[in-house]
Order: structure tokens, then sequence, then C-alpha cells
């Protein structure tokens, strides 16, 4: 009984999640339906009926081109290319491509970003002289950035990762350095009666009450590296990855527009996927704490 | 326990000549004078009870015995070392009012932290850990984290994490002030149970006068403005104390003493509602961590 309570209750968000996920379709179709393009459909859902409707209004951007059916691009992904394959295996390729780039970027973003923060929260000028440079890095936009590191770190998968290394490190280190002085200072107190060392408060202290904000760091830049890395796989003319999808999609938009919007799909679809596995690694890790109100955000 | 006589002779706490000024950085007026000429000698097996009202100073100098925070003159010796040295080599434990357990260990996880940082090996810390959680009748706890113990067990977990390094000094401050009623009795008798096993010197913070005489064998009471000592007091109750200690016609007559002498100082100028020696407190620890 408390059980399925509790479960329930756990169920509760994703049911929440589903219905707003409906209702954007439902609206989607609906602007479709009063200001698309005309409708024809054949055999509506096997019933061999035929349907056909014309949208009283036209929208500029509700047309095929711009705003196709969403069957239209949950079509797309059965289509087969001249080699055979279906777009749902080539796009799925490349995102494990784009995901295993972004993963090594996030793993050493973390890392500096932790390092960083761990470094400026013990030398406190270094923080004033170096924090503003690490803010500034990301004011240029990584577009502009992406080239530089690629093509000086040759163009292949390593300047990939780097460019989402770029983009990871900074919500690491800001969320790294605030949480590293979330400590209780009475807590601090019982470690200097304990003459703990500067690494014992570091290791007992510091980083195990950072955790709560340390995750909320890496929620964001988990899925900052999946575009960090379809980002650096531009300029890299890479093959393999999601941006050469994307790169078709747009090139071949005017024909066949469904594309690109299935390598949006795809794409958000890898973004939640990062996260929802930070959160869920959360989860497990913080699991026997009962967890302060800033890591609820 | 070791005999009176015996441990008279060597003093575990020995204060010569303290004062402590907090000095407001930017203006001269927020200057206080937290402690003046304080000379206190505390023996082997002791416990002495600090008691009087806030902005005495009483807090202050228990973060001084421990060097939490440095005097502005005088010595101060704990077991025969600069205070600086004994907290460096782990002669005391300290317990704070509030438990100040860590969310992320277990129970026995938070007995073990002054053990680990001490260098203890695992099979030492696991043995020592558990043999305290004994001590405060805690055993079955050992895998329960914090939060799920209520406050009389989160502080009696503290107690047993300052016992673990099994310190010749245990400083208290208001350990049970946090505590209700029915529970601060009952912790006072676990706490004589484990003084009595342990035979460390207890120096104890409280405001309470009831507590103070039931527990020490010496209380000390402390007047504000400047802090200083107004008198001591023994207590030649008993040394077995149990319930019925609290009916005795001694207990009562040294209740009165020690509340006589605490008028006494209200009547010299002290006002017991302004809370300078917490405010002094915090100020330290604002210290504590800048520096």
């Amino acid at each position: 009984m408390g059980r399925s309570a509790s479960a329930r209750r756990r169920l509760r968000p994703l049911v929440g999640f589903l219905t707003v996920f409906v209702v954007l379709l439902i609206a989607w179709e609906a602007v479709k339906f009063i200001g698309g393009d005309t409708w024809h459909i054949e055999n509506v859902l096997g019933t061999g009926a035929t349907f056909d409707h014309d949208p009283p209004l036209k929208f500029a951007f509700a047309t095929d081109i711009k705003l196709p059916h969403i069957w239209a691009i949950a079509g797309e992904f059965g289509n087969q290319d001249a080699v055979g394959d279906t777009t749902v295996t080539r796009l799925l390729r490349a995102a494990l491509f784009t995901l295993r780039n972004a993963a090594i970027g996030f793993a050493l973003g973390s890392t500096i970003g932790m390092l960083l923060a761990i470094l400026l929260v013990h030398v406190r000028f270094l923080e004033r002289a170096i924090l503003p440079l690490v803010v500034a890095s990301q004011t240029i936009p990584i577009i502009a950035i992406a080239p530089l590191i690629v093509i000086g770190l040759k163009a292949d998968w390593f300047g990939v990762a780097i460019v989402s290394t770029y983009l990871t490190f900074f919500p690491v280190t800001i969320a790294a350095l605030r949480g590293l002085r979330a400590f209780d200072p009475r807590a601090m107190e019982l470690m200097r009666s304990y003459a703990a060392s500067k690494w014992a408060i570091l290791g007992k202290l510091r980083l195990p009450a950072s955790r709560p904000y340390l995750f909320t760091g890496f929620r964001i830049a988990a899925p900052a590296a999946v575009v960090g890395s379809i980002v650096g796989e531009l300029p890299s003319l890479i093959q393999d990855g999601l941006a050469r999808q994307i790169i078709t999609g747009m090139q071949y938009y005017s024909l066949n527009a469904e594309y690109l919007w299935a390598t949006i799909v795809v794409s958000s679809l890898l973004g939640i996927g990062v996260y929802l596995l930070v959160a869920g690694v959360e989860n497990w890790v913080l699991r026997h704490e009962r967890r302060p109100e800033a890591a609820a955000a | 326990m070791t005999t009176e006589g015996q441990s008279q002779a060597r003093p575990v706490v020995e204060i010569a000549g303290v004062s402590k000024v907090f000095d407001g950085r930017a203006q001269r007026a927020t200057r206080v004078e937290a402690l003046v000429g304080i000379d206190l000698s505390i023996a082997a097996g002791e416990f002495v009870s600090l008691i009087g009202p806030s902005g005495c100073g009483k807090s202050t100098l228990l973060r001084l015995i421990g060097d939490l925070t440095p005097p502005t003159s005088g010595t101060i010796t704990v077991n025969g070392k600069p205070a600086e040295r004994a907290r460096r080599d782990r002669d005391y434990g300290m317990v704070f009012q509030a438990p100040i357990l860590f969310d992320w260990r277990t129970v026995q996880g938070n007995v073990e932290l002054p053990l680990e940082i001490s260098g203890a090996s695992k099979a030492q810390r696991q043995q020592r850990a558990m043999e305290h959680l004994r001590l405060v009748e805690l055993s079955d706890f050992a895998g329960h984290y914090p939060w799920q113990l209520s406050g009389g067990m989160q502080q009696r977990v503290a107690i047993a994490r300052a016992l673990a390094v099994d310190p010749a000094l245990l400083l208290m401050d208001e350990p049970f002030g946090a505590l209700d009623e029915m529970t601060r009795e009952r912790m006072n008798l676990e706490l004589l149970k484990i003084w009595e096993r342990t035979e460390t010197t207890i120096v104890f913070v409280t405001h309470s006068i009831a507590e103070a005489v039931f527990l020490s064998t010496r209380v000390v009471v402390m007047s504000p403005r400047p802090g200083r000592i107004s008198s001591i007091i023994d207590i030649d109750l008993p040394r077995e104390r149990n319930v019925e200690t609290r009916e005795l016609e001694q207990y009562f007559h040294l209740v009165t003493a020690v509340r006589e002498a605490l008028r006494g100082d209200e009547r010299s100028g002290g006002s017991p509602d302004e809370d300078g020696d917490d405010i002094a407190a915090r100020r330290v620890a604002a210290e504590g961590l800048s520096g």
C-alpha cells in the first residue's frame, strides 16, 4: 500500500511531463490545422479513409516546409538512403559518436572545473585574478572559439572533446566554488579542534558538503557538453557526428524538411538523456542525505 | 578513579592572567572586553562548570582553552603544554551546543571522523567507534544516518565522537542547551556515568544552575562587562550522584549559594538580557574562518 503510494508519487512528474508533451504536439497540429498547408491524408489510421482539409488561414511559419506534420517527422526516421541505412540508425550512430566526445569533454571539463575551484578557494588572491578571465571566456561565442581549438589541435575527435570541455568547465567551476564554501561554519571549528590539515578539511568536509552544489553544476554542464561536441564537429568537417547530419538537413531543407527536424529530435533527446543520467547519479549518490534546499533547484 | 590527593597534584588546565579583547576593526566603539584577569587551575578528574549570565565570556573562556581563538594576553596551559600545542596533539575533545554531525556519514562514520584525521587504522577506528557508541548506548544505531536520530541521540553521538580519541580533557559548550528538560536531566545522568567510566576532566559551560550543581565538583561563577570570575563554589556533594541527589538538603544549599553568587553579579552591573557572549563567540567563529 505504502509502496504503491510512493511509486505513484515518483511517477507523478513523468505523468506531468507526458501531459505537457502531448499538449504541445496537439498545439503544433492545431496551428497547422488552422493556418498550415492543405491536409491530405490517405488511409487514416489504417481505416482506408481519406482526409482532406483546407485550413481557413495561411500562417507563413506553418507551411509543411517550415513546420512539417509530426507524423511526417516520425515517418522520416524510417526512410532508407541509397546504402540501405534508415534515418534512425544513421542518426543514432552519429549521436553515439557525438556522445562519446561529449562524455570525454564532460569528464575533462568537470575535472578542470573542480581543480580550478579547489585552487581558487584556497588561494584568495587568485580568485580575484582568475575568475574574471573564467567569466570572460564564456562571453566569447563558442562558434568563434571552436575553429581555433579544433584546427589548432588537428581536426580530430580530441579537438571536438576540447570544445566540449570549454563549455563544461565553467558551470562546474562556479558550482564548485560555491559548494566548497557551503559547509556549516561550526563544522570548520570542529575540524580545527581536531587540528585537521587543509587536505583533511577538503576531503572530509568541503568536498562532501559541496556535492549538492556540484551536481547542480553537472546538470547544467552535461547538456552543454553535447552542444559543445556538436559545435566542435562543425569546423572540423568530421563526418561521423550529429553536426554532419544537421548540415545535411540544412542543405536539403527545402526538399526534405523532415530530415532536419529528425536531427533536432535526436540532438535534444541526447541532451535530455545525459541530463537524466546526471540527475540519476545525483539521486543515488545523495540517497542518504536530506537534500538542502539549495540543491532542490 | 585516582584518589583525590593525586589528581589535585597535576593540573590539566592552567590559566594565568588571561584576557580577551574583541576589537571592532572599523570603530573603536565596538571594542569588547570579553575577559579580564582570568586565573583558573583545573585538576585531573575534575568536573568544572562555568556559569554566568550572557556576556560573561564563559563560552569565550572555553574556546580559549581549546585554542579555537587566541588570548589577548596571559597564558593557557593544557596538559602541561601551550593550548595550541595541546590542540595539535588532540589532547581534548569538544562538544558544542549543536551536535554538528556530518549528514553524509553514518553514526559510526561520524564517531570515526576524529580517528580518521589522527590517522588511526581502519580496524582501530571501528573498534574505538563501537566502543564509544556502546558507552553512550547507541551501538544499535551505528548504521543510521544523523537525521534519523532525535536531538538527544544526536548529541550523544557528538559526545561519543569527542571521547573517541580518549582525550584527557572534554570541553563542553552548553551541550544540552537545545534539549528539553526531561532529555536534559537524563543526559546529565548519562554524562556523569561517562565521566566516571572514562576518568576524563570535564569543563562544562551552562546557563542552568541546577545542571551546574548536579554535575560539577566545582562551579565557576562568572560576571559580565568585563567578563571575569566572581566566585568559585566547591560542590561537596557525594561523588556518586543520582536522581535522589537533587533532593538532598545540601544540594538545595549549593543551588542557593550559586544563585546568590550570580545575583551578586547582577547587582554589580551585569545584565542577563544582553547576548554579548554569543556575539563575541560568533565573532570569534568568523575570525577563525578567515585566519
